[in-house]
């Protein structure tokens, strides 16, 4: 998410004209003669999606390829391209253009056929060690995964390639209600100044929610820690802008407290010794694991997770067939009990296998400048230009040291609710929550108990837990986007993607053709 | 690719039938077969047909090798290298009289055909299916 995302949508402000009443507010349904009353403007568009980030794009774009007119969908937003939330946690969490995501070489965000993949897009602009890399992994090769910049810019392509702009409405989306009559209200606060009213709503026969992650939570350690001492900059979350803990180290060696064993911990892992061995910088490293993993886990022989060092291994976020394959299959035909226990056996905190996060890791190892240690924080308080933190160890009780900084790389998700919109959806259109606590969606990613002569759909990290596990992913959202699509093509709003038609549309991407 | 055992069958049933078919007619006329056209088309299609019923078999066999891998999938290479032990099997079929009505067919006319098709029709798995089938990618390569 970026501060844009989850900005407070507006302050107490004298009453402007065509804004939300009281009686809008309250009211579960609404009638069109209610919004003309408060003077609130109303747009006709059958189909509107919010939120605006990847999510809302690849969902346009499989329209756009169904041949839906850009006439017929908007995407209201506060973003200035799809990626913009996307790239500020990549950049923040140290994945700038030039690092590799972690993510699948047919993840395509640009391409729903995924097809040229990214990696042979590589080979075809001459790295053919890409090509081999796919045709070898991950026996012989660590997974091929795409540079953050080349899933941008080939989005930026596909973006102008679907007239993407012309869709696109500036804004936070307030709320959606139900229409008496059948159908959706979606109220937009535009930016101030940029219309009469200080409302628009948009009157549609189906809305996608696709806003992201509703939040970070952290620790209630790492609270407690910024709420007495109101420090923010010794201790850091890694999904926040921290590259003053960097800095400072170029400035004078240093200790620092790594807390995680995720991509995240990875990747500043790497930051970190990528700065001792470029800048020769003296920088120490700590690393706290609250579950150490020192060798293959799992509940049964056909269910065992690579793992060593502290870390579990797994390519990308999810087993792979989780995107098409057994898996998939096995938690879309679940419900309740089972479902959850599927999610139980794939989950925990996992790192991608990395020859050179290897190496760097046994490097520090054996030259002593990496240590791991084994528990969870009890305390941290300030002591001086330091942080003094106490963990608990499950063996040998409580040990207290002094860091320069500590970056926490644990990655928690708010509460559905913290995001207004969301919490709306509960509150007054019968959206429910899903064995997992988030927003339930049926197998077509339509919102459980919201229908009203139309269908509100939504994809991305709030429907996790539901029928299709890999939801916030690129490849998942593509996947959430095809189900919308086929429900939609089933009502009538879009084209049928056959072999024909999809061949030929997969040929005008190929010569860039602008549809 | 990220199979499922009737995906698997699917996708082995109908690149073998079309894809493989169609490279079969092409290539055919130019094998060393030393055979009438007729008889060498015989050979060549009891090649395609065999393949394609051991392969239902052989796809059993994968399936279960892949329950033992934590991600489910079944590796590009995999889909390679398993050319190895079926193009040995079809071919001491062959070899061995197991196939009673083709006459006999040249090793260096079954290599050529045999390998080459295998290769043609990974390839087409491993990306070009994805274009015309939407969603044979999602549904673990299931067509119906």
């Amino acid at each position: 998410m970026s501060e844009s995302t989850i900005a407070p949508q507006q302050t107490q402000t004298p009453p402007q004209p065509g804004d939300l009443n009281d009686q809008l507010i309250a009211s579960d349904f609404w009638t069109d003669q209610m919004l003309a009353e408060a003077g609130i403007p109303v747009v006709d568009v059958p189909f509107v999606t919010f939120g605006g980030g990847i999510g809302s794009f690849v969902t346009v774009d499989y329209l756009r390829i169904c041949g839906v007119p850009t006439s017929a969908m908007r995407v209201l937003t506060p973003l200035k391209t799809p990626w913009e939330s996307y790239e500020y946690l990549t950049t923040v969490s140290q994945i700038p253009r030039g690092e590799r995501l972690r993510s699948d070489s047919s993840s395509c965000p640009d391409n729903i056929w995924g097809f040229p993949s990214y990696a042979i897009r590589e080979a075809l602009q001459g790295d053919l060690k890409q090509a081999w890399n796919v045709l070898v992994e991950p026996i012989f090769a660590n997974y091929y995964t795409p540079r953050a910049g080349h899933a941008f810019e080939s989005m930026e392509k596909e973006m102008y390639r679907i007239r993407y702009p012309e869709m696109v409405v500036n804004g936070q989306v307030r709320m959606v209600r139900r229409r008496v009559g059948g159908g959706y209200f979606t109220i937009l606060t535009p930016p101030e100044g940029a219309t009469p009213t200080k409302r628009i709503a948009y009157r549609s026969q189906w809305v996608h929610v696709a806003v992201g992650y509703p939040g970070l939570k952290f620790l209630p350690d790492l609270q407690r820690y910024r709420n007495e001492h109101n420090d923010y900059s010794r201790v850091v979350n890694a999904y926040e802008r921290h590259e003053h803990v960097y800095e400072r180290l170029h400035q004078r060696p240093g200790t620092v407290l790594i807390r995680g064993g995720g991509i995240v911990a990875s990747r500043v892992l790497q930051r970190l010794i990528d700065d001792r061995d470029q800048r020769g910088l003296q920088t120490q490293i700590v690393h706290l694991f609250r579950t150490y993993v020192d060798r293959p886990h799992g509940t049964g022989i056909l269910k065992r997770r690579k793992g060593a060092d502290g870390w579990a291994y797994q390519g990308f976020n999810y087993p792979k067939s989780v995107w098409g394959g057994q898996l998939k299959q096995q938690v879309r035909k679940s419900e309740g009990e089972e479902r959850a226990r599927l999610y139980k056996e794939m989950g925990g905190t996992n790192t991608p296998v990395r020859r050179d996060w290897k190496e760097q890791l046994r490097r520090g190892r054996s030259e002593g400048w990496y240590r791991v240690m084994i528990g969870s924080i009890e305390d941290m308080r300030p002591v001086g230009d330091l942080v003094e933190v106490t963990v608990s160890t499950p063996d040998q009780g409580p040990h207290t040291g002094t860091f320069d900084a500590v970056i926490d790389c644990t990655g928690l998700e708010a509460d559905i609710r913290e995001h207004r919109v969301l919490a709306d959806l509960l509150d007054h259109s019968n959206a429910q929550r899903n064995p997992v606590g988030r927003l339930d969606v049926q197998r077509n990613f339509e919102v459980t108990g919201a229908q009203n002569g139309g269908k509100i759909y939504a994809s991305g990290s709030a429907t996790l837990g539901g029928p299709f596990p890999g939801v916030d992913t690129f490849f998942g959202l593509q996947i959430a986007a095809q189900e919308i699509a086929d429900d939609l093509i089933a009502q009538g709003f879009a084209q049928k993607l056959g072999p024909g038609r999809s061949t030929s549309q997969w040929w005008k991407w190929v010569r860039n053709k602008q549809i | 690719m990220l199979p499922t055992l009737s995906g698997r069958i699917q996708t082995r049933i109908f690149l073998l039938a079309v894809v493989g078919s169609i490279w079969t007619l092409i290539i055919t006329p130019v094998l060393p077969t030393e055979a009438s056209l007729a008889a060498s088309y015989g050979a060549t299609f009891s090649v395609l047909l065999v393949v394609l019923v051991l392969g239902v078999l052989w796809e059993l066999v994968y399936h279960g090798i892949q329950q033992f891998r934590w991600e489910k999938d079944w590796p590009t290479l995999f889909g390679l290298l398993t050319a190895i032990p079926e193009g040995l099997l079809v071919w001491f079929l062959f070899a061995g009289g197991a196939i009673p009505w083709i006459g006999s067919l040249p090793g260096p006319a079954f290599v050529i055909h045999f390998v080459s098709t295998w290769l043609i029709v990974w390839l087409v798995a491993n990306g070009p299916m994805r274009v015309p089938f939407i969603h044979w990618r999602i549904n673990g390569g299931r067509l119906i």
